[in-house]
């Protein structure tokens, strides 16, 4: 195969599976904002661990050495991602492991499928992994007669309350102790009814729990952190050990990545490990991270497989501006600063992938006119946090701007075709283009300044405005328009003083009209 | 067109702007200035933050220590190429009793008898003192990965030679294509509002001998 | 030095005290301050929802208005217009193929400063009420915005010359660098977050027991503003510029609603 590219290019092909958001956020966000043990559950734990990381990031002299080291490595990797892909297929699979390429979820689900059929087992240990919740596999799994057990403690959690994961480190985020003893009481079997809410309680339920499924399980199924393209190596970074569980014990073991998850080589290795535990879980190390290279004779599983997934991936890669949001190393930093995460959850995003990255990864693999996946780039006040917290210096608050610039394009395109209505917001902003594209006509609106002054009225703000307006008013006042502009001002008063000066445009005076020498300052009457 | 070549055209295409493939900048610490005394300080430091139990002794004194660390325990697993000098102390206590199993090849431990034994006792290969971290490639002296993850409790022996500063150090010591298992304390979880519980379903004690010299 | 001041156009418009509290300043350390005539806005409220077409006219206006007088640097008293200037004008420029406009748009961005930016880099302000006559008798709290802490990396200039405004009391706003949930169209779109944010930062505010926030950005102020009035807290937000204007001689007002211009104070 050849590196570059000479065929015809192909559209995007987006990816499937639960990457959708199926309302639109605002709407999904006002519902998680009314759940008052949430913000709690949530406030408490994202500034937990906001503390945590920067104990630990702080505490390495050279952390922007390794942000821009990551970056870089990641940046090459994408674009020579053919050729390191064919590279760590040839290690792998000469070191006995088996690929599979799978275009979409539902391709990579029916191929789990068929090597779990293969050994004839009916259940599955899970190691938690982002890429077979996008793709929905432990229901496809279900829908095909096996059972997976997710053997992570929060997204066992998660799993026993048939809810879904609201973060991606810590998918249980949205409940505190006292909901996981209520769960554990409610769906676990054999349970101690005396359990109480303490977390190493709870740790030990879950441990008794789990125990005789990872030593009696014949197949396991993981994600994986890392691969290495110049050794066909694979890494799984955990906390439990439940990681350790599924990767050692089981005699098959099938593992599903993003092809985007390789990194050229061994040296590579020493940056994102330093990188990931203090983001993710502000540690200075996690407490397992486990390496394999296909099979190793005699120790651990014999029957080794990776599924190779693509589901949008490429297209993502496709958008310039967008494609380094594939750098994502998947360590949640940025939704735990997120001031709009912190506050609606994970749930409002509707994907698997909750937070800034979310609000950027989705519609990037599902194109941005997936269902309500357009309203994803709106979900951000652009504060920057997320950037800043970035392992891997994702600029997301660009691509964000870049999304919404992509979703106000598709819907031009639609107006045109369909001849509808354009929208309150686009008349706003096309009106104000003409008056912010020329000092002269801002000139003239602010002539109409004093207008908004009689309709502030006496008490000197404006409390309810009609429209998408109506949004500002619903917990703001606008105070009433000043009586004249700086323009305005400058003209009449201040260059006044200094004949020299040039008018400012869109103002009519000549200099001539205005009163005395106005001293520069903050006493003036206007 | 299968899936692989299907993918690949994809990505190929998706690419067709070609990219400029960038310099990676490797500026940060590749190497520490630290050594002996403070390796071990720094190293022991990182462990007991992670509630693991820490060990000082010089060579001579380790099968004294393995030997009232293993007191009172049952049965314990050790890898074939451990050095069974290292239990003379142990054994002499055991009375003949046999409580130390062997993991070699052709005589492997099944998961259900490792579940059945207290404690394992491994070497490591090699370990990084600003993180905490002990790494394992399964060499003879440390055994299969399953043998220090299904007993509750891992007995470690860190020889000083292989405590590196920084994590960059370490790795230009392993072989990547072996199988690893990087421990940083005691198996742990953060999943109950993100607070840090030790012991979960790897081993929930970590007893760390560093041997002097 | 000959200063282009680049008012932006919510103060432009809205909040006038602080462009003339810049003026003041900059005279008053002897420099000449020129208003170039055609400036309007910087385009960021187009381009942070997604209307970068409708932003290109906007922006190309920015450029050409900067480009046109003769002066050493231009300064704003905004970190978010600022920002936009050095750093989305490139992109709106590159987005819609005008490379031209592109490299014109970064000669204006390299030569504009934040006001704080160009007080303490470049003019040496070290100490306001030795250097400026700076005076201002009240409590206040400062709230630090996000673009000017996170794209321009402002660190604590503003916060440091407030801190040595005469007979001024400050104090520490707790959670200071979260953002304040304006975000432009964000505060419509997603009014419910946004205002969610707001009433966290606006409580925060309260809680220092303070006469006023202060910042440096007339858009948060504005927004958070507007949310001590409709909460009735009976504090008050103001630009630092103003403060740093203010002095014995002339004080600036403090009014217990959302602050509008001097004159309205005034009366």
């Amino acid at each position: 195969m050849s590196g570059t590219f000479l065929g015809m290019p192909s559209l995007p092909v987006f990816g499937i599976g639960n990457l959708h958001e199926h309302e639109p956020f605002p709407k999904a966000a006002r519902r998680e904002l009314g759940n008052p043990q949430l913000r709690a559950n949530l406030g408490h734990a994202t500034r937990t661990i906001r503390d945590k990381r920067l104990a630990v990031v702080s505490e390495l002299p050279d952390w922007e050495e390794l942000r821009e080291a990551g970056r870089a490595i990641k940046e090459s990797v994408m674009t020579r991602l053919p050729e390191l892909l064919e590279e760590f297929e040839a290690n792998f699979t000469a070191r006995g492991g088996t690929i599979h390429w799978a275009r979409d979820a539902g391709e990579a689900n029916s191929i789990v499928a068929a090597l779990i059929r293969d050994q004839g087992a009916t259940e599955v240990v899970k190691v938690k992994s982002m890429a077979t919740q996008e793709i929905g596999l432990n229901e496809y799994l279900e829908e095909q007669g096996i059972a997976a057990y997710e053997t992570d403690l929060a997204e066992l959690i998660v799993q026993l309350d048939h809810d879904k994961p609201s973060h991606i480190l810590v998918p249980a985020i949205h409940k505190n102790r006292s909901q996981v003893r209520d769960i554990f009481l409610r769906e676990m079997e054999g349970v101690d009814p005396e359990l109480t809410n303490e977390p190493a309680r709870l740790a030990a339920a879950a441990r008794a729990h789990l125990r005789r499924k990872f030593l009696s399980a014949k197949v396991a199924v993981s994600g994986a952190n890392f691969a290495l393209a110049d050794s066909g190596t694979l890494a799984v970074v955990e906390s439990e050990g439940n990681g350790r569980m599924c990767l050692t014990l089981p005699e098959t073991l099938i593992t599903v990545m993003g092809v985007e998850k390789l990194l050229p080589g061994w040296e590579d290795l020493e940056v994102f490990m330093q990188l990931l535990p203090r983001s993710s879980t502000g540690e200075r190390m996690n407490p397992y991270t486990s390496l394999w290279t296909g099979v190793t004779p005699d120790d651990g599983p014999q029957n080794v497989h990776l599924v190779l997934l693509d589901n949008g991936r490429s297209a993502a890669l496709a958008d310039e501006m967008g494609r380094s949001a594939l750098h994502c190393i998947r360590c949640s930093a940025c939704m735990n600063v997120c001031p709009v995460y912190e506050r609606t959850g994970g749930h409002a995003y509707g994907s698997t992938y909750p937070g800034p990255i979310g609000a950027i990864l989705s519609p990037l693999l599902t194109g941005i006119t997936a269902e309500e996946n357009n309203s994803l780039p709106y979900a951000s006040s652009l504060c920057g946090a997320c950037y800043d917290a970035c392992p891997v210096k994702i600029n997301i608050p660009d691509i964000l701007v870049h999304l919404r610039g992509e979703d106000v394009d598709s819907k031009r395109g639609k107006n045109r075709r369909k001849r509808a209505m354009p929208s309150q917001m686009d008349v706003g902003m096309k009106a104000a283009s003409w008056a912010l594209s020329s000092g002269k006509n801002l000139g003239l609106v602010e002539k109409a300044l004093p207008l908004g002054r009689l309709a502030a009225g006496p008490d000197r703000k404006i409390t309810k405005l009609p429209g998408i307006a109506a949004g500002w008013t619903q917990s703001r006042d606008i105070p009433a328009p000043p009586g004249q502009s700086f323009r305005q001002w400058w003209n009449k008063e201040h260059r006044a003083a200094r004949p020299d000066a040039a008018p400012a445009a869109g103002t009519d005076a000549a200099g001539t009209d205005a009163p005395g020498p106005g001293s520069a300052g903050t006493e003036e009457n206007p | 067109m299968n899936a692989r070549a299907d993918i690949l055209d994809r990505i190929r295409s998706a690419l067709r702007d070609a990219p400029a493939v960038p310099e990676v900048p490797r500026d940060y610490r590749r190497s520490s200035g630290l050594g002996g005394e403070e390796l071990i300080e720094l190293l022991t430091d990182r462990l007991l933050d992670y509630k693991a139990n820490v060990f000082i002794e010089e060579a001579a004194a380790v099968p004294q220590r393995l030997a009232a660390l293993l007191e009172g325990t049952g049965r314990y697993a050790v890898p074939h190429g451990l050095a069974e000098s290292l239990f003379a102390e142990a054994d002499a206590h055991d009375g003949g009793s046999g409580r130390r199993v062997t993991d070699a090849p052709g005589q492997r431990l099944s998961v259900e008898e490792l579940d059945g034994i207290d404690a394992v006792v491994t070497g490591s290969a090699v370990a990084v003192a600003e993180t905490g971290t002990i790494i394992l490639d399964a060499a003879p002296d440390q055994g299969r990965r399953v043998i220090s993850l299904v007993p509750d409790r891992h007995i470690c022996i860190v020889r000083a030679g292989e405590i590196t500063a920084i994590l960059p150090e370490a790795l230009r010591r392993l072989d990547g294509t072996r199988p690893q298992t990087w421990i940083s304390g005691p198996s742990a979880t953060s999943d109950i509002e993100l607070e840090r519980v030790e012991g979960v379903h790897g081993p929930r004690t970590l007893d760390v001998v560093i041997v002097r010299g | 030095m000959r200063i282009a001041l680049f008012a932006t156009c919510i103060v432009d418009a809205m909040y006038p005290a602080t462009a003339r509290a810049t003026v003041s300043i900059l005279e008053r350390l002897g420099h000449e301050v020129i208003f170039p005539a055609g400036q309007a806005c910087c385009g960021q409220m187009h381009v942070n929802s997604g209307y970068l077409k409708e932003a290109l006219p906007v922006v190309a206006n920015h450029v050409k208005a900067f480009e046109d007088d003769e002066y050493d640097v231009a300064v704003a008293p905004s970190g978010s217009c600022v920002a936009s200037v050095k750093h989305q004008h490139l992109m709106v420029a590159r987005r819609c193929g005008d490379a031209g406009l592109e490299a014109r748009a970064a000669a204006v961005g390299a030569k504009t400063y934040e006001l704080s930016q160009l007080l303490v880099d470049v003019l040496g302000v070290t100490d306001a009420a030795a250097q400026l006559g700076s005076y201002f008798p009240h409590r206040i709290t400062y709230h630090p915005s996000c673009h000017g802490m996170r794209l321009l990396r402002l660190g604590d200039r503003q916060l440091d010359l407030l801190r040595s405004v005469g007979g001024i009391e400050l104090a520490e706003l707790p959670e200071a660098d979260q953002c304040c949930g304006f975000g432009g169209t964000f505060s419509m779109k997603n009014a419910d977050v946004s205002s969610a944010m707001l009433a966290d930062k606006t409580a925060n505010i309260c809680g220092t027991g303070a006469d006023l926030c202060a910042g440096g950005d007339a858009s948060c102020l504005m927004h958070i503003g507007g949310g001590l009035s409709r909460q009735g807290t009976g504090v008050t937000t103001m630009h630092f510029a103003e403060i740093l204007a203010s002095t014995l001689e002339n004080p600036a007002a403090v009014s217990g609603d959302v602050r509008l211009t001097t004159g309205r104070t005034a009366r």
